[in-house]
């Protein structure tokens, strides 16, 4: 029951993206179209759970040797040699997969969501399944946030917008709104 | 031991292991890859654009290499990129003719009215959903400007009779346009020949009367004076197609066209 709960907490309530505003670059930068943020969105969920799992490995490792300071900058590290080998990986063994990721996963080698997905895990005091779990569904709302946004920015390029707000601006200014609405979700769950 | 010793250790020992793993990774799984690929793509003009039908020209260049697509396929470069892909892969390209854009309608605010007052999105997507459009002629062009919003080389404007038109020297046929416009009336025609149907109503003749100036009746005039078997109408449509590997330019069907309908663009 509190995987659920994890789970559908960091979709709705905690979303990475409009609730706790990490990851905000991919989500201007790759909502242009919806078949970009979907590809970027499967990007990231991949990334994140793997994420999840071995930084919760490696926050072990820096316990026992007593440096849990070095977390940030460690994870950092780690995530981005991790998300370099798995995109070596994947085209070595599966094409078909690379293709539809690979030019995505470059873009969240440094990801602060995927970072902040780690950190959070830790200061949770989730254990390795929960932390999966919150991985995966941070990654969820990330896609849910993002696939929602191309599809408002795929209606603004054919709305009539005042010359001073097109492009940036009232993608901003609609990112806030969509986060508004997020709030809404606010005290559903409470873990 | 110094607090900031360690943290020096650590990181740095941590990023030496994983650059050496990572190097390593990069040994096995090393993907090998045809360097005429990336001869290919230098060769390509660069623009993304998709006309060839590939993901921009990495894709193009990978299926060109493979096979998958004639060396020609890049409509933008024509044929000098073409010729410098063929050297590449060492064949002989026949270089294909270059095409251009073409709107295949004349139906300005003069010659063809409206059948109401649009008021919303100044877009042909957005128009087209209300009745099919504010045009009295179902095919014709609305001119809202669709297909000049995608245009990436800045080769299709609104001209003055309210209509598409194409610069064909800024033209690259990428398509862009073709697929943009919700009425199908732009076509990729040879650029070196100048006669056209300007119409792409398939409507009968009473009924394109009804609505505009210079549309096609399908009256078969020009087909009756063509010396050169060049222009035909299609059994069950309604409107000539011209048959540019046999058409000389003569001008006899821009000539008898009653509707002026067919047009030479070099006239």
């Amino acid at each position: 029951m509190k995987l659920v709960l994890i789970l559908l907490s960091t979709i709705f309530v905690n979303n990475y993206i409009t609730v706790k505003f990490l990851g905000i670059c991919p989500f201007l930068g790759v909502s242009k179209k919806v078949d970009t943020a979907i590809g970027m969105g499967m990007a990231v969920t991949f990334v994140m759970a793997v994420a999840s799992a071995v930084t919760y490995g490696v926050q072990g490792i820096l316990d026992s040797l007593n440096i849990g300071y070095l977390q940030t900058i460690v994870f950092i590290l780690v995530i981005a040699a991790l998300v370099q080998l798995v995109e070596m990986v994947l085209q070595k063994t599966s094409p078909a997969l690379y293709q539809a990721l690979g030019v995505y996963l470059p873009l969240i080698t440094t990801n602060c969501a995927v970072l902040g997905v780690a950190i959070l895990n830790i200061q949770q005091g989730y254990n390795l399944i929960e932390s999966i779990i919150n991985g995966t569904g941070g990654a969820l709302g990330f896609t849910l946030a993002i696939v929602l946004f191309a599809g408002i920015r795929e209606r603004l390029e054919l709305a009539n917008i005042p010359k001073c707000l097109q492009g940036f601006p009232i993608a901003l200014i609609s990112a806030g709104l969509m986060s508004l609405a997020f709030f809404g979700f606010q005290g559903l769950i409470t873990l | 031991m110094n607090p900031i010793l360690i943290a020096v250790i650590v990181v740095g020992a941590m990023g030496l292991v994983l650059g050496a793993g990572l190097a390593f990774a990069s040994k096995i799984f090393a993907v090998e890859k045809d360097p005429k690929v990336e001869q290919v793509r230098e060769a390509l003009p660069g623009a993304n654009c998709g006309g060839c039908g590939y993901p921009g020209c990495d894709g193009a260049a990978d299926a060109i290499v493979s096979g998958k697509a004639a060396p020609n396929a890049c409509p933008v470069g024509g044929a000098a990129t073409a010729a410098k892909i063929g050297e590449i892969l060492g064949i002989v390209v026949d270089t294909s003719t270059k095409f251009v854009a073409m709107v295949k309608c004349a139906g300005g605010k003069e010659e063809c009215g409206k059948k109401y007052e649009y008021y919303g999105v100044k877009d042909c997507r957005e128009a087209v959903v209300a009745m099919g459009g504010d045009k009295a002629c179902a095919y014709g062009c609305m001119g809202y400007g669709s297909c000049v919003n995608v245009c990436q080389f800045d080769a299709i404007f609104i001209n003055e009779k309210g209509l598409a038109e194409v610069d064909k020297e800024k033209c690259t046929a990428c398509g862009a346009c073709i697929k943009a416009c919700p009425k199908n009336i732009i076509e990729l025609v040879p650029y070196d020949k100048a006669v056209h149907v300007a119409c792409n109503s398939q409507d009968k003749g009473k009924d394109v009367t009804a609505v505009c100036k210079v549309g096609c009746i399908t009256c078969g005039i020009c087909v009756k004076n063509c010396e050169f078997d060049a222009i035909k109408i299609p059994e069950g449509k309604n409107l000539p197609v011209i048959d540019y590997t046999k058409c000389t330019e003569c001008n006899k069907c821009v000539e008898k066209c009653p509707k002026k309908t067919i047009h030479n663009l070099k006239a």
